[in-house]
């Protein structure tokens, strides 16, 4: 075998078009499989971390050790001397004017500039012929840091003396915000929460906290950058958004937009953490100064620090309810912590604070939400976006009331469950089935898993097995102190993006006759980050214009945006767009058609015309033509731009607006172990039922919500990115000491699912990535406290948490 | 310095080696084979996970030199090893004691080379197959180790129970599926394997 058998021009990786047949019709409501699935079980799926170039280097971005410091001056002298070193680069050599980027507000610095706002934000760039040289060359460079106080929560953000994390704000949301240390704050007010409250025979409250969780999808962020012949580059980049990449980066290149040509490379997760831009700028300045190849990858203890985080968060809440157990108001207020930098944090609040009172109907309502400006961590996207938060801290509430009021909480949910119709705080209708009271009936009738199932019969009697126990193979336990606890939580999501946003996506469809078979190849930017958007861009397809034969073009900045994998917007909007495109290929077809054989057979002119089974067909079943006579060697190309209904942005002053698009909704009910004496909690199920419209993939639709749900567990009992609140610093960036849940942490998660339709998407359809992250995390939480009789108003929960000690 | 070793059944050399290197940094960039990959670098998330000498491995936490004349089993040579286990071993299960494969075994066979890009592969191992159709993949950026670990599982015990399943298999992280889809890929693989024994 050659060790290299790669061609110099085309870097090894680069995506190639995928195509699937397929035996059956493998159109939509199949549970069709990945088109890469054969690539990526045999190893040879192509992911940004394995790019390779002939005679590439290796970058290597030196970060800042402290959390807020002015830099006083940086010596590159000895790092640019050492041997294998082609490129030093500091603030001073960035080439274009704008030196900021951002996802809304542009206050990032790509390089820091006299000034580091947190722990690990990016100073220098070096450029190595191989990784190690290029790591010891940033450890040469010296840096003279004099600290700065650290602002690290609201008060000291807020205090009369807070230093200003962002000097001279200009942004839009600067006129709205009771301080410069705040990005953004969004009240939402409807009807009148105090007059309500007089009228409430219980009223609960509680503050909450919900630490900081880490993406941590497993493909670090990497890519390579090379550059071209026109003086522009060419970069293959894992990400979510590849336009919106392209957006920053091009201005602080000082490149038109068609000089930075973009390839979505292999993306090994996202979950949020891929909307802001990591190493792309830096790998393309390396590249450009250099005049080679320029590969970036960072490790594990670096990708902690490079890209935002999951927003942590205080919230005080107060629910109030009549005897009979009606909601009477809500209070609230949110407090999130952006950290250094703006990235999602304004549409994080909109969420937060706009799907505060989570599913429920609360006619009055006294919102508040805001995320702040800090040295903490930059935090943005992460899977649930702000209504997880809220989720964790209504969720809570709900048994706090139920118990207040000595009814039992799932009982209590299903009487205030809002349904179709009802009215959001914020004003805005819900106007698609809203099943909330029959998912929580769905989950509560399940059958109990098995009392002291970690008890195995064998023919001595029964032994233990520890594997299913508290505390696992340490053998901490063989059931002594372990109590079962069994809790239930729903949340309300929205899908895609709101308040005002133009959501849209592209789609390129081309149809044509390769080998006297019909074929369909479909081209959209959106990034396929493991959620399996292009095995149903191929249902699609084949739905729509009657083909087996589909193939998927590499996403890429050659067509138009496909706006981002977040907000489980994709299935949705360019799900719609592919849709749209395929109708649209379908009319040229059928006119073709008509041109060509209309004088043959009336119905050409009369009937419903259908493609199917590539022909031609008439909604009555009569085969008109196939598609190979239709086209002959004539492809038909389309590509179109499409749009859900638009979204209004919320009133700055009263939340009040038509803000959201769609709506998603999961309940769980977790089943938990916990020894008592240690503090250890063993989830042993968790059940979720979801309303997803319409499963396009069941098999992928079933892999979302476990996927999601196990995300919720991991921030319920493990997972929080520590901050020293002195420091700012960040205390566990690695995965010995940042936990994820592993198959061992993970209970059995039976899901059932719910198919109704909602009229206003594609196919009826709803997002349903996010849902199942919201109600998972207080599902566990509400069982541990059921074990446990302790109150627990923090996430994710610790052993000492439960031990008290 | 130079180091030689054997993957997937074929001698590999690589010069100019820093002895800082790892196994899995010398397979991926100097020997073209990226399909062990580098989630954490730090011997925490099993996404390098490889056959040394039989036994599975962190790739990332053996340096290159360690792996001086002995042999790699990667993700990319798992459907051959597999065939060549089944030829070696025709069913036989472990009652047999013939679990596994002897390194003598293991030093006869050669993997086919691929292209590298090409959808149109090739047939795949038991596990390899089952983890697409039951739809164990997502990201797939654990799923090299994960498969690796499955199939030495498979190879030891081959009708693992579920808390087998889910030991074997504690060393790699998943951040995508939540297991259980996974699970059903093994304990399919296990059936599918049981089923042609018969």
């Amino acid at each position: 075998m050659a060790l290299h058998p790669r061609a110099a021009s085309v870097p090894a990786g680069t995506p190639t078009k995928i195509t699937q047949g397929s035996e059956t019709r493998g159109g939509i409501g199949e549970s069709t499989l990945r088109p890469d699935g054969t690539l990526k079980v045999t190893g040879e799926f192509a992911y940004s971390s394995d790019m390779w170039h002939e005679d590439m280097l290796w970058g290597h971005t030196l970060r800042s050790t402290v959390a807020h410091a002015e830099i006083r001056s940086i010596d590159i002298g000895e790092a640019v001397a050492t041997p294998g070193v082609y490129a030093v680069l500091t603030y001073d050599d960035l080439p274009a004017a704008m030196k900021n980027y951002g996802l809304e507000i542009q206050d990032t610095p790509v390089l820091a500039h006299g000034k580091v706002r947190h722990h690990g934000e990016p100073v220098a760039l070096v450029a190595a012929d191989h990784p190690e040289t290029a790591r010891r060359a940033a450890a040469k460079i010296r840096i003279d840091y004099a600290e700065l106080p650290v602002i690290t929560d609201e008060a000291s953000a807020t205090a009369p003396d807070a230093i200003l994390i962002h000097e001279g704000r200009d942004d839009h949301h600067i006129g709205h915000v009771p301080h410069p240390n705040i990005v953004h704050r969004q009240p939402i007010v409807r009807g009148d929460a105090d007059a309500a409250a007089a009228r409430a025979d219980v009223i609960v409250t509680g503050d909450y906290v919900f630490g900081m969780q880490d993406q941590a999808f497993l493909g670090p962020e990497s890519g390579l950058a090379v550059p071209s012949e026109d003086g522009g580059v060419e970069l293959y980049v894992a990400t979510q958004w590849l336009h919106s990449d392209l957006r920053q980066i091009a201005p602080v290149l000082g490149l038109p937009e068609d000089k930075v040509r973009m390839t979505l490379s292999g993306v090994g997760g996202a979950f949020g953490g891929r909307e802001d831009l990591s190493m792309q700028i830096h790998a393309c300045l390396l590249a450009l100064r250099t005049g080679k190849p320029v590969k970036m990858v960072y490790n594990r203890f670096e990708s902690f620090f490079g890209h935002v985080h999951r927003h942590p968060a205080k919230l005080h809440y107060e629910h109030g309810a009549t005897r009979d157990g009606k909601l009477t108001h809500m209070k609230c207020r949110i407090v999130l912590d952006g950290g250094a930098y703006a990235s999602a944090s304004p549409a994080v609040v909109g969420n937060a604070s706009s799907l505060a009172v989570g599913p429920y109907v609360v006619e009055d309502v006294d919102i508040e939400a805001i995320a702040l400006y800090s040295n903490n961590p930059p935090c943005g996207a992460m899977r649930g976006f702000g209504a997880v938060q809220a989720c964790f801290a209504y969720e809570a509430q709900m048994d706090k009331l139920a118990a207040a009021l000595d009814m039992d909480p799932v009982e209590l949910r299903q009487l205030n469950a809002m349904e179709q119709g009802t009215l959001l705080p914020t004003g805005q209708p819900v106007d698609s089935p809203a099943p909330v009271a029959e998912l929580l009936r769905r989950v509560k009738a399940r059958p109990m898993p098995p009392e002291q199932q970690w008890l195995s019969a064998d023919a001595g009697g029964s032994s233990v097995d520890v594997r299913a126990l508290p505390g696992g193979l340490s053998n901490t336990t063989h059931g002594e102190g372990v109590v079962r606890g069994v809790g239930y939580a729903v949340g309300l999501k929205n899908v895609g993006f709101s308040e005002g946003f133009d959501d849209y996506s592209t789609a390129r469809v081309r149809m044509e006759v390769i080998n006297g078979e019909p074929v369909a190849t479909v081209h959209t930017a959106m990034a396929e980050v493991g959620q399996g958007g292009v095995t149903v861009h191929a249902q699609i397809a084949r739905t729509e214009l009657g083909v087996n034969q589909v193939t998927i073009h590499p996403a890429d900045t050659q067509v138009g945006s496909a706006g981002s994998t977040s907000a489980s917007r994709q299935t949705y909007v360019t799900g719609g767009a592919v849709k749209n495109s395929c109708e649209a290929v379908r009319e040229q077809v059928l006119e073709t058609g008509r041109r060509k054989f209309g004088t043959y057979h009336p119905a050409w002119a009369t009937a419903e015309l259908l493609l199917e089974g590539g022909k031609v067909v008439t909604d009555g079943g009569e085969v008109l033509a196939s598609l190979a006579d239709v086209l002959e060697d004539e492809a038909v190309d389309v590509e179109l731009e499409w749009r859900h209904r638009p979204t209004e942005p919320f009133d700055l002053r009263t939340g009040q607006g038509n803000g959201h698009v769609q709506y998603s909704f999961a309940a769980h009910r977790a089943v938990v172990e916990v020894d008592t004496e240690l503090g250890l909690v063993k989830v042993i199920e968790l059940a979720c039922a979801q309303d997803v419209g319409k499963a396009l993939n069941p098999l992928s639709v079933v892999g979302q919500i476990q996927g999601g749900t196990t995300q919720g567990l991991g921030v319920a009992v493990m997972e929080e990115i520590i901050v020293d609140p002195k420091t700012a610093k960040v205390r566990n960036p690695s995965f010995t000491d940042y936990l994820i849940p592993t198959i061992l942490d993970t209970p059995t998660i039976p899901v059932d699912v719910l198919e109704l339709a909602d009229d206003h998407a594609p196919y009826g359809l709803r997002g349903i990535g996010e849902a199942p992250t919201l109600s998972s995390t207080p599902a566990v939480l509400a069982a541990i406290r059921n074990a446990t009789g302790l109150e627990l108003n923090r996430t994710p929960v610790r052993p000492e948490h439960i031990t008290g000690t | 310095m130079r180091v030689n070793f054997t993957v997937n059944g074929r001698k590999q050399e690589a010069d100019d080696v820093w002895e800082g290197e790892s196994l899995l940094y010398v397979l991926r960039e100097r020997m073209g084979l990226p399909g062990s990959k580098n989630a954490c670098e730090q011997g925490e998330c099993g996404s390098c996970t490889v056959r040394l000498d039989g036994v599975p491995v962190c790739s990332c936490l053996v340096a290159a030199g360690q792996a001086e004349g002995r042999e790699v089993v990667t993700v990319e040579g798992l459907a051959d090893y597999a065939r060549h286990r089944d030829d070696a071993h025709p069913g036989t299960g472990c009652a047999a004691g013939t679990c596994g494969t002897s390194l003598d075994a293991a030093q006869r066979w050669q993997a086919r080379p691929t292209d590298g890009q090409s959808a149109e592969a090739a047939e795949l191992s038991p596990v390899q197959q089952a983890f697409i159709d039951a739809g164990a993949v997502q990201c797939g950026f654990c799923t090299p180790g994960l498969l690796v670990a499955a199939d030495e599982l498979l190879e030891t015990r081959p009708s693992p129970s579920d808390q087998d399943i889910r030991e074997a298999l504690s060393g790699n992280l998943c951040r995508c599926t939540g297991y259980e889809k996974i699970l059903d890929a093994v304990r399919l693989a296990a059936a599918r394997q049981e089923e042609a024994v018969r």
